[in-house]
């Protein structure tokens, strides 16, 4: 049963994430990543790690996602709705790079023994991984909030100084 | 049941899907969505090997919440890093009318 639904999340994350590069419309594009990051979050349920699960569904599917949405819609149009695509030789030098790259991590994990590991035996829940935030990582975390504010001040300077550069 | 390497083959074929749009891409926004793909494939890894290796500090009960801290870490700077994207794929578009990124060159030496 687990290796069902592991199967369907495996499918639905890998097509999820071809479809976000390789879909027409970029808007499409945009809603596969989301569907491809939906997919992580329910192999982090698989995992037994449920706070990192709706931790991701709530960042990255309700603000990243969106946000993206957001900036294709503010920036679309129909010059590039349809994409000029690459050249085939650029094409098929991504896909062989790409691919090579896939063959030989999957030929790294095949010859060590991580199939030997076939039970969770961690028993971390939130509580720890509070605990863990609030003690030995919180320096860790207060240079996150610092680096979030710095970026969230950078943006808005980027779109502002836009701005009156254009006023007359 | 699944195993360990079935997880991380699931992030080698994601990081490699990230790589091939890294390649290709020559949209802002597709290189965007190519590098969330790759951080996805690492943040998988990360929760993958700290759920199923026990843990290796001395004497440890078998919770070992590292692994899952490190990914809620790293979930946060991926969302910074596409605030600040986006905001400078919203002003390129203002001043050139596009987000190709081989188009933008008032950067180049």
């Amino acid at each position: 049963m687990a290796d069902l639904v592991f199967l369907a999340m495996m499918v639905v994350t890998v097509a999820s994430a071809i479809f976000a590069l390789e879909a027409d419309e970029i808007i499409y594009g945009a809603i596969g990543l989301a569907g491809s990051l939906f997919g992580v979050a329910m192999l982090f349920f698989l995992l037994d790690a449920p706070y990192v699960a709706v931790f991701q569904i709530a960042v990255y599917i309700g603000a990243v996602a969106v946000l993206i949405l957001f900036t294709v819609m503010l920036v679309r149009q129909e010059k590039w709705a349809k994409e000029v695509p690459a050249k085939s030789v650029t094409r098929l030098a991504g896909a062989l790079t790409g691919l090579a790259i896939t063959i030989a991590l999957a030929f790294a994990v095949i010859a060590t023994n991580l199939s030997q590991f076939s039970t969770i035996v961690n028993t971390a829940n939130f509580v720890n991984i509070g605990q863990l935030i609030s003690t030995s990582d919180a320096p860790i975390l207060l240079v996150l909030a610092l680096v979030l504010a710095a970026s969230v001040v950078g943006a808005l300077t980027l779109s502002r100084a836009d701005r009156e550069e254009r006023t007359p | 049941m699944n195993s360990l390497s079935d997880f991380v083959l699931v992030s080698a074929m994601l990081f490699g899907i990230g790589v091939y749009g890294l390649v290709t891409k020559r949209n802002a926004l597709r290189l965007l969505f190519a590098v969330e793909i790759m951080i996805n494939a690492a943040n998988l890894n990360f929760v993958a090997f700290g759920q199923y290796l026990p843990s290796l500090e001395a004497g440890a009960t078998g919770s070992n919440a590292l692994g899952q801290t490190f990914v809620l870490f790293s979930i946060a700077l991926a969302a910074a890093e596409a605030a600040v994207i986006l905001a400078i794929v919203v002003v390129a578009y203002r001043l050139h009318q596009d987000v190709d990124v081989s188009e933008l060159k008032s950067m180049e030496g």
